[in-house]
């Protein structure tokens, strides 16, 4: 069986680790040999952040190089766009439509690219854009966008939903699990 | 046996606790803060933070020699810190066992350089492992142990940030417990007089003998032989780019590289029609091979800076190029940012505004240096705040002082700041000194230290006061301030700075991210009011932008910590 890598790439603090968490967890619970990646330190105080995933029979490298991406999970709309390169041509890309600004941007050093949905509707045949926002706010905690995404992603990946559930009950803390399991259910069937 | 995905820090610790181990202290840095915060779980073993690397490895030391298994954990900048230390134990042994982490951050993650710790293995004479994954990490740190007390001898684990941070799978066992070995006054052995030393150092190279032959012959090293066109040299997180970008290349894994073998590399280059070493920063490995006649290809096509990755490998090695996906508009940077409520943010606001030449230190407060804060002049290691501070007046003059300060954190002011303090009282300086205390190592993710009243297993401890300590060290005019109240620390800043003595600011509020600061509701903001004079953007929150000429807050970023209602000169924002 080949590799298959995904990406999660997103703003320091927005939850992509506990995302890849649970993302490597299920993995390992169905089999794969499974190599998660991530930087911690500096990048987390608001810096772009990117969590590798990678599973199969056998993973060599923890990272994903540029253009070798099968998912790219954006959290964030110019983080999605500014890892394009990194998904495969074929490959797929969910993002977040929310946006946040970063300093160049609000200090006015830069801009915030334009239209970045119809650029990347129009130059990835597989294209997913949700407000995970929206529905992670809907479901009582604006931090649950993480969750929201799993479940788009778990629409679009060859794996039982219950499978989802139990690395979710595993990994996320019990308090806030009620509300994990609807954002995940509200990104599932979006 | 239980099988786990497990991130290579963890598997460190694991080890640490499987091979039996009994003592650990380590200071955090990132990438290595998580090993001992994984072992500080294991109650089997003592652990704790200790102010800085060289305390962190001295206490080691004196486990190791007092009979037990004893282990630290650090960054390869800490390393410097703990490079006395290291020196002198290399002579001395390690009775018990002594094993040293040391993480590198190739590609400078979160670092102020990228040195490369395989230059200590050699200098120090202490022989280095270097795992590949979290499984090698978890049976290396074992392996270390066995070694370090068979040899006597301490030993490192070299580890990386794709090392540490990466989780792949592990297969733990249970616990061995050993022995906590005798302890007999020795001083041949373990007082590194002249005399003694002289013979300590040919017992070091006599065991460098021992160790260069296990190289050769243990296993530690292996051979994978396949397809002979192309044949490959690496060690580390290396060796798992290679053999994805070359599967069927045939490969020489160093498991340790320091010391490293001859024989097993001239019979692998014998193999092999063309031999590459692909290692990451220094030519380590390359140099060893060309200074023992072996023909490699190194650094004449790989990079000495940041990582390496397979495009990398498939590219300089097989030509091969990637089709990739390209961007019609330039993506703008998002470099990492003060966190919403930083209690920094107003220190640094403050510092720009009144224009203050800042000499800085390492710490989340380093980010004080990124525009529009921009108040920061220099950052060069833990502790050198203060210390640049001193030399800079001492090179401009005592006017400098009066337009000058450095900001040093509460745990770097623990780790290295206080001697510099010292020297400054000595000197009769007339500068001014700003503690930022947040009450926690910020940027490595919350870690105690002396300052914060409680141990590594949240336990209640003595509570250094920083306040007391620093009027103890001879400093007259120490003064404690919130820095969110601006309009006092401005004061305070005025006042300390024109004082033509030595002073200390201490801008005491706990950090934002810490659970005794829950966050706050939000503030309002008043578009009749806002004429757009975009004072609020000076401070620099990634909550606040501008949206139509008039500033907006996004309510699920901010954290109510009402700094920009103190800026905000129309009243235009409001709780």
């Amino acid at each position: 069986m080949k590799t298959t890598s995904i990406m999660l790439v997103g703003v320091g603090g927005q939850g992509t680790l506990l995302a890849s968490k649970v993302l490597g967890n299920m993995l390992l619970e169905s089999g794969y040999d499974v190599k998660v990646s991530e930087i911690h330190g500096m990048a987390q105080r608001g810096g772009s952040v990117v969590t590798y995933i990678r599973y199969g029979e056998k993973v060599d490298s923890p990272i994903v190089d540029e253009g070798h991406a099968d998912y790219i999970i954006g959290f964030e709309q110019l983080e999605a766009y500014r890892w394009l390169p990194y998904l495969k041509k074929e490959g797929s890309l969910i993002a977040n439509s929310q946006r946040i600004n970063p300093m160049p941007v609000i200090t006015g050093a830069a801009k915030y690219p334009e239209n970045i949905s119809k650029e990347l509707s129009e130059k990835v045949k597989t294209y997913h854009e949700v407000n995970a926002i929206d529905m992670a706010l809907s479901c009582g905690n604006s931090k649950a966008v993480n969750v929201v995404l799993l479940g788009v992603l778990a629409k679009t990946m060859n794996v039982d939903k219950e499978v989802w559930v139990n690395a979710i009950k595993n990994t996320v803390p019990a308090k806030v699990l009620d509300v994990n399991l609807k954002a995940f259910d509200m990104g599932y069937t979006a | 046996m239980a099988k786990k995905l497990m991130q290579g820090n963890e598997a460190v610790a694991r080890g640490v606790y499987e091979a039996g181990g009994h003592v650990v202290s380590s200071y955090p840095g990132t990438p290595s803060t998580e090993i001992t915060e994984f072992i500080s779980k294991y109650d089997e073993i003592y652990s704790e933070w200790a102010p800085n690397e060289k305390v962190a490895l001295e206490v080691a030391c004196g486990a190791a020699i007092g009979g037990a298994r004893a282990f630290t954990a650090m960054k390869h900048v800490g390393l410097n810190v703990a490079a006395d230390p290291l020196f002198s134990m290399s002579y001395i042994g390690a009775n018990g066992g002594l094993v040293i982490a040391v993480a590198d951050d190739q590609g400078m993650h979160s670092s102020q350089d990228e040195q490369d710790s395989r230059h200590y293995a050699r200098a120090a004479k202490v022989p280095m492992l270097e795992p590949t994954s979290s499984a090698e990490c978890l049976s290396y740190i074992k392996l270390a142990f066995e070694l370090s007390e068979q040899h006597d001898t301490p030993m490192f684990v070299r580890l990386s940030t794709r090392i540490s941070h990466s989780h792949s799978i592990v297969e733990t066992s249970e616990r061995k417990e050993t022995q906590v070995k005798d302890y007999t006054k020795n001083m041949q052995k373990n007082v590194t007089m002249p005399a003694m030393a002289r013979l300590m150092h040919k017992r070091v190279e006599e065991r460098l003998i021992k160790f260069a032959d296990y190289a050769e012959t243990s296993g530690i090293n292996t051979v994978e032989m396949n397809e002979t066109k192309i044949g490959i040299i690496t060690a580390g997180v290396a060796y798992q780019y290679a053999k994805e970008a070359l599967p069927n290349a045939s490969f020489l894994k160093l498991g340790m590289t320091f010391p490293m073998p001859v024989n097993m590399i001239k019979d692998f280059a014998a193999k092999v029609d063309k031999l590459y070493v692909i290692e990451e920063l220094e030519p380590i490995i390359e140099l060893h091979c060309k200074a023992n006649g072996i023909n490699v290809i190194g650094k004449d096509l790989f990079p000495l800076c940041g990582e390496i990755n397979a495009n990398m490998i498939r590219k300089l090695i097989l030509g091969e190029n990637t089709e990739l996906f390209t961007l019609d508009q330039t993506a703008p940077i998002r470099p990492p940012v003060l966190c919403p409520s930083c209690p920094h943010r107003p220190v640094f606001y403050l510092l720009n505004k009144l224009k203050m030449a800042v000499t800085g230190d390492i710490g989340c407060y380093t980010l004080g240096a990124l525009p529009p804060l921009d108040s920061m002049d220099t950052c060069i290691c833990m502790g050198g705040a203060i210390t640049v501070l001193h030399g800079m007046e001492k090179a401009r003059g005592p006017e400098f002082a009066k337009k000058s300060v450095c900001v040093i954190g509460d745990s770097t002011f623990m780790h290295s700041g206080m001697t510099g303090l010292v020297n400054m009282v000595y000197a009769s300086t007339s500068s001014t000194v700003m503690i930022l205390d947040n009450a926690i190592t910020g940027m490595t993710g919350h870690q105690h230290n002396p300052t914060t009243g409680f141990t590594i297993k949240d336990k209640p401890a003595p509570q250094v006061d920083l306040a007391e300590l620093c009027k103890a060290l001879g400093v007259k005019n120490v003064v404690t301030v919130d820095p969110f109240d601006i309009k006092k620390l401005e004061e305070v800043i005025k006042t300390e700075t024109a004082r033509e003595e030595l002073s200390v600011i201490i801008a005491k509020s706990p950090c934002a991210l810490l659970k005794s600061r829950p966050p706050q509701p939000a503030v309002k903001t008043d578009n009749e009011k806002c004429v757009g004079c975009r004072m609020c953007m000076k401070i620099g929150c990634p909550a606040i932008s501008m949206n139509d000429k008039k500033m907006n807050v996004d309510s699920t970023i901010c954290t109510g910590c009402k700094l920009c209602i103190q800026i905000c000169k129309l009243g235009a924002i409001s709780v």
